[in-house]
């Protein structure tokens, strides 16, 4: 784990409304830390499939916002800046993730496409999901 | 609750999005727009998104399914005006939008629905005369 910045956000995923909220909390973080306009437009529509699926699948839950500016002190050169977003629920958990990270796979009403599409516009990603406990962990690292 | 204004102008319905929408707003200008299309009979109806700074797999399968309804009503639908981050996320996401009409904008969206609406009334009367050609051969 790094060590928690002080920009660090955490939000209630616990309605439509909320969806909104963190959509725009993704945006301030991604034009503070200097991602241009398709990559914040990428990180905004990633924190909404997956705000989303907290939502309707996880029952409400909540997502933490990690700003991963480059350290001061001993930086690797080719370092750069990052948003790390981790979405977490206490729901029934995703029973077949192979299947569910397949694009066009849903249970719900939607596409399908909101793990399978934001797994794309990301450059990590990573799921824990077990019942009563789905963590799912994205990183996109400024071009 | 608040709503979408939609506008008619002569055949065709304007709607034009310009803040940001949760699910629920965007069910219901999905609704309030069917409803209108039945009301006034339009025959074309033009989305401005020019206004949205994301469109996600939801919002995005709202858009199509409008499409799709309108068609199902008689009425042809073209979307315009959306921003490049916007369609380029759409893609990499994997919504693809096959039955949706695009237009760059506003002007030109119009001017697709204006030359569809008329050579949709033209196919209209044709079938009429061979109908009457064949009454005649009667």
């Amino acid at each position: 784990m790094t060590t928690p910045t002080p920009e660090i956000e955490v939000l209630p995923v616990g309605s439509e409304d909320d969806v909104v909220r963190i959509r725009q909390a993704v945006r301030r973080h991604a034009v503070a830390l200097g991602f241009g306009l398709v990559d914040q437009t990428k990180l905004v529509t990633a924190a909404s499939e997956l705000a989303r699926n907290v939502l309707v699948h996880g029952l409400g839950g909540q997502v933490r916002l990690e700003p991963l500016p480059v350290p001061i002190s001993g930086a690797r050169p080719g370092l750069k800046p990052g948003l790390r977003m981790v979405f977490e629920d206490q729901g029934p958990g995703i029973p077949d993730l192979d299947r569910a990270l397949q694009e066009g796979f849903t249970t719900g009403n939607g596409l399908g496409l909101g793990l399978s599409g934001s797994r794309r516009l990301m450059n990590e990603f990573s799921v824990e999901s077990r019942l009563g406990e789905t963590r799912i962990t994205v990183i996109k690292w400024k071009a | 609750m608040e709503r979408i204004p939609i506008l008619k102008l002569g055949d065709c319905l304007i709607i034009s999005l310009q803040i940001d929408l949760h699910d629920r707003l965007a069910l219901a200008m999905q609704d309030d727009l069917a409803n209108m299309v039945i009301e006034t009979g339009a025959r074309g109806v033009l989305i401005d998104i020019s206004g949205l700074d994301m469109v996600d797999s939801f919002i995005g399968r709202i858009l199509g399914n409008i499409a799709t309804l309108c068609r199902v009503l008689d009425a042809e639908t073209v979307i315009v005006g959306m921003q490049p981050a916007v369609a380029i996320t759409l893609v990499e996401l994997g919504v693809t939008w096959d039955n949706v009409r695009t237009a760059l904008n506003v002007e030109r969206g119009m001017a697709f629905l204006r030359l569809h609406l008329d050579a949709s009334q033209a196919m209209q009367t044709a079938p009429e005369e061979t109908h009457d050609d064949a009454d005649a051969g009667d």
